[in-house]
């Protein structure tokens, strides 16, 4: 049998206690499951393995794929090969963390509460905004969860969501408007941002949230000022998708006016994992926190007056208002959130300000290189930030099959997302990318047709 | 004991550094140039400034004011806190799996798509349903992907008013959030005297706006719906499906397959049964499987198979769509997967079998002293209730703060709804009887200590680092973030 060395009791215990229950085999236990239902045989599961087959089997698996370690990655679309400093797994990987639960019993739960508090703390600098959630899933479910909380706090129920915010987001919205039965109308774009025009026709006093990206998906940083003014305007709420990278440079959030702050803090310290568990970031202004839903901390005093931390404005919650909450959240990525703060924290200020000025550094690099190449052009002019749009010349899969022979992971392939883009891809250059790196995709673009 | 700690912004110096990176080698351009000034922010975010030893110990010191299942025993009812063991966590951080970005060419990701194929597979044996989709993050994001499932098997039917979805008293709150999210109505079934679903009052609540009845089997009470299958027969005949919670697979894994009793979606917790760790709140894993009829509306991309190539298949018109930007959280089952494989079918039979033995050994030792509300054969746990104490000045959330006092994780209260005073335990298969027996010695002398002194526990804890903490003041006045004073 296997997993035995994770199960404790002996024989002898076992019958111990079922003379305590007074029970004359374990099969008497089970007694209330019907015959009828009943499940006879054994599951067709393979055989269980030892713990070094275990691991063998799951190297071989691991083995068979090409990854960020043994390649050079250009890949982004919101997941990004951004350094992750040794010392953020040395602190997840302490298991008192890793091995509780949500922290439903503040006084042995002190680690993760004021971590969470440190979280929603570094967030708030990051954004400009006053309260932060302990995490969402993701980005694309944070981006829906926001556009559900502006449906809330207005209610209203259409929200617009602009072209250049990612479709993976995009999806995950449609999917829950549908359902709920909420309304989505989608901002077009002009030159791979959002058409400002456009926007401020299809706004009206039926709207509820805005929603746009920043940078956007094809890497470009907007001109979000003046929107915020259009939006309040009509009373709707103006949510933006924000790369937490970018804001050791960018303008935040709260000077151009957003109400909401979403995004993928993948970039903070975390693996890419095959796209999962990553970081659902949220924060917004104060006004909203009655609305925003998962776990927020909160610091209070014990009863001598010491400092402390718990989970608070619970009555959001489904444990508390069960089919009035905010949201049905319950599990959250609080780990991964744990990862982001020690990121955070390791790079302070000047670290997280170095890492944006490389990325945009190294894009503008690539850029210049990539457009001086023949049949090879810029898809949309503008400021980009850490990738950028590129129309090449020919079919994009047959490229990254051609640049894998170098040990290179090339571009997003993202015209199946955006029909009008044929044969577009978008590369993305962060701080770990070096010249040598770029230099030799450059080559390699240059060699191809 | 009592020990405060500082915050980061509060041991911060300015010019301390805790990263290292490399200089930037691409001809520089003045950055000014590149994000011209209406674009930049118009001062460094207030990160705190420290050296990286410095930073360890801040992290170290909060780890030992964190009680998880390595530090001891940890009953929380329907939380199923196991022992997380060390070998998943060596799989999921290989190169080959933490290093995969979700946009890979399909050769390239062979392995990994392989592994999701091998999960889905054992997952169907173990269910009896027909598919998965592994993309829902958590349990509740796995019910509300349940739930549009069978709104869009109702709406592709052109049955459109089946507004209205049944739960039982007794279940966990997310469902009937799940509800709401999912834009329709909650409608509650009672339970009877024997703490099971009332079937007189689900017979009398179903019609033909029933669009579905979600029920978690053993229920949060721990005990075996045992006329399911009437109650399956009953949503069924009604034009309604039936949904599984299975936040309680523990309780059953090679007894009994929600498939075979008549469910027609189900959610596994892999966080939960797999011995995946919470990670002090997730991340967790909802794995949603289907009859065959629904198949067509699970969530794109499914993971198959052809001519032994693996490959995400978009192909799936009457998909709900996406649930998560990417394919749900993948580094969770690959934890998940390298459990089932040390276990097998025996193991998961023997993980169950334990569990059920666990919670029944120590709900015989705990009713000597403790009101059973519900007294028969439990499954992975059992509910108390401390209404006696109660009356005496210590309820149910004082004798959790005494069982801190004693090195316990207490279970959970004040749940299920149905209990005053709920305590509900879950002690899982991972745990030796020494440890039950000391756990039931505590609660002996919590209860002891209520009847000459109710006063002293209500007032607890006494030997953790911070005392009872403040809820109401925390609440009240929110302060959610630090702020220079």
């Amino acid at each position: 049998m296997g997993g035995k060395h994770y199960f404790p009791l002996t024989d002898q215990d076992r019958q111990e206690m079922l003379s305590v229950i007074g029970a004359a085999s374990v099969e008497d236990l089970f007694k209330d499951i019907p015959e009828s239902v009943r499940f006879k045989g054994e599951l067709d599961l393979p055989p269980a393995m030892s713990e070094p087959e275990t691991l063998k089997h799951l190297q071989e698996l691991a083995g068979k794929n090409k990854h960020s370690q043994n390649m050079v990655s250009f890949l982004g679309a919101g997941i990004y090969d951004h350094f992750i400093p040794a010392v953020i797994k040395h602190v997840t990987g302490r298991s008192e963390f890793y091995t509780s639960y949500t922290p439903y019993q503040p006084e042995v739960s002190q680690g993760v509460l004021q971590a969470i508090f440190e979280y929603q703390t570094m967030i708030c600098q990051l954004t400009g905004m006053d309260v932060a959630n302990a995490s969402m899933y993701d980005g694309g479910t944070a981006v829906t969860e926001g556009a559900i909380m502006g449906c809330g706090a207005t209610r209203r129920e259409k929200v617009l969501v602009s072209r250049s915010v990612s479709p993976f987001y995009r999806a995950v919205i449609k999917n829950y408007f549908h359902s709920r039965g909420l309304q989505l109308q989608e901002i077009p774009l002009r030159d791979g941002c959002t058409d400002r025009e456009q926007l401020a026709e299809m706004l009206g006093d039926d709207v509820a949230t805005v929603v746009l990206q920043q940078p956007n998906f094809f890497g470009m940083v907007e001109n979000m000022n003046g929107l915020a003014e259009l939006i309040h305007e009509q009373k709707a709420v103006f949510l933006v998708a924000a790369d937490p990278i970018s804001l050791g440079l960018l303008q935040t959030p709260a000077e151009y006016g957003a109400d909401i702050v979403v995004g993928e803090g993948q970039c903070l310290g975390v693996p890419a994992s095959f796209g999962g568990p990553v970081l659902g970031i949220m924060a917004a202004r104060e006004k909203f926190v009655r609305q925003m839903p998962g776990r927020i901390a909160g610091e209070t005093v014990d009863s001598e007056g010491n400092r402390g931390f718990v989970l608070t404005l619970q009555t959001r919650e489904q444990h508390i208002r069960r089919e009035k909450a905010a949201s049905n959240i319950c599990s959250n990525e609080a780990l991964v959130a744990l990862a982001a703060s020690v990121y955070l924290a390791v790079m302070g200020p000047q670290g997280l300000r170095e890492v944006a000025e490389q990325c945009l550094q190294k894009t503008a690099y690539a850029r210049e290189q990539i457009m001086a190449l023949k049949d090879y052009s810029l898809t949309f002019p503008g400021i980009n930030f850490k990738e950028f749009a590129v129309t090449v010349p020919g079919d994009p899969t047959e490229l990254n099959r051609k640049l894998l022979e170098q040990n290179i992971l090339g571009g997003v392939d993202i015209s199946s997302y955006y029909p009008e883009l044929q044969n577009t891809m978008l590369f993305a250059f962060t701080e770990k990318r070096t010249r040598n790196e770029i230099d030799t995709l450059v080559t390699e673009l240059e060699g191809w047709k | 004991m009592r020990k405060t700690k500082a915050l980061l912004f509060e041991m911060s110096r300015s010019g301390r550094q805790g990263y290292s990176l490399p200089p930037c080698d691409v001809p520089e351009k003045p950055w000014e140039q590149l994000l011209p000034e209406p674009l930049r922010r118009s001062a460094a975010p207030a990160l705190p400034e420290l050296s990286e030893n410095e930073i360890v110990r801040h992290y170290t010191e909060l780890s030992t004011r964190n009680f998880g299942v390595d530090t001891g025993f940890y009953p929380l009812g329907s939380c199923t806190m196991k022992y997380n063991p060390k070998v998943n966590e060596e799989t999921a951080v290989l190169p080959g799996f933490a290093g995969l970005h979700p946009c890979q060419l399909p050769e390239t990701v062979q392995g990994g798509l392989e592994l999701l194929y091998n999960m889905e597979l054992s997952l169907k044996a173990l269910t009896g349903m027909d598919r998965f989709t592994l993309q829902p993050a958590a349990g509740a994001h796995g019910e509300l992907t349940g739930l549009m499932i069978i709104q869009a098997y109702h709406r592709q039917r052109g049955d459109h008013k089946r507004n209205r979805v049944l739960i039982p008293l007794s279940a966990h709150g997310t469902n009937p959030a799940t509800v709401s999210m999912a834009g329709y109505e909650v409608v509650q079934v009672p339970c009877d005297d024997r703490g099971l679903v009332d079937l007189e009052a689900l017979k009398t609540a179903v019609d033909d706006t029933t669009s579905a009845l979600m029920l978690t089997n053993p229920s949060t009470l721990g005990l075996f719906e045992e006329e399911i299958l009437e109650m399956a027969k009953t949503i069924h005949e009604a034009g309604g499906l039936l949904y599984y919670d299975g936040a309680n697979m523990n309780a059953i894994m090679g007894y009994t397959r929600p498939g075979d009793m008549g469910f027609d979606v189900v959610h596994l917790n892999i966080h939960k049964t797999f011995s995946t760790p919470h990670g002090g709140g997730g991340p967790g894993g909802g794995p949603v499987g289907v009859k065959e009829r629904l198949v067509p509306f699970l969530p794109v991309p499914l993971v198959d198979k052809q001519d032994d190539r693996y490959f995400f298949n978009y192909d799936l018109p009457e998909s709900i769509g996406k649930m998560h930007s990417f394919y749900g959280n993948f580094g969770v089952v690959v934890k998940a997967y390298t459990y089932l494989c040390m276990l097998g079918a025996e193991g998961l039979k023997q993980a169950s079998t334990d569990a059920v033995l666990n919670a029944n050994y120590l709900m015989n030792l705990l009713k000597k002293r403790y009101y059973l509300p519900y007294d028969r054969t439990c499954k992975h746990e059992f509910v108390l209730s401390a209404k006696p104490e109660k009356k005496k000045g210590a309820g149910a959330g004082d004798i959790a703060k005494a069982l801190l006092d004693r090195g316990f994780h207490p279970p959970t209260v004040y749940f299920p709804l149905i209990v005053e005073e709920a305590l509900m335990v879950e002690p899982t298969e991972t745990e030796t009887k020494e440890t039950l027996d000391s756990f039931a010695r505590a609660m002996e002398e919590i209860s002891t200590v209520i009847d000459k002194d109710a006063e002293k526990v209500a007032h607890g804890p006494y030997n953790t680092v911070v005392g009872r903490l403040d809820e109401v003041l925390a609440a009240r006045s929110p302060v959610l973030r630090w702020q220079k004073a």
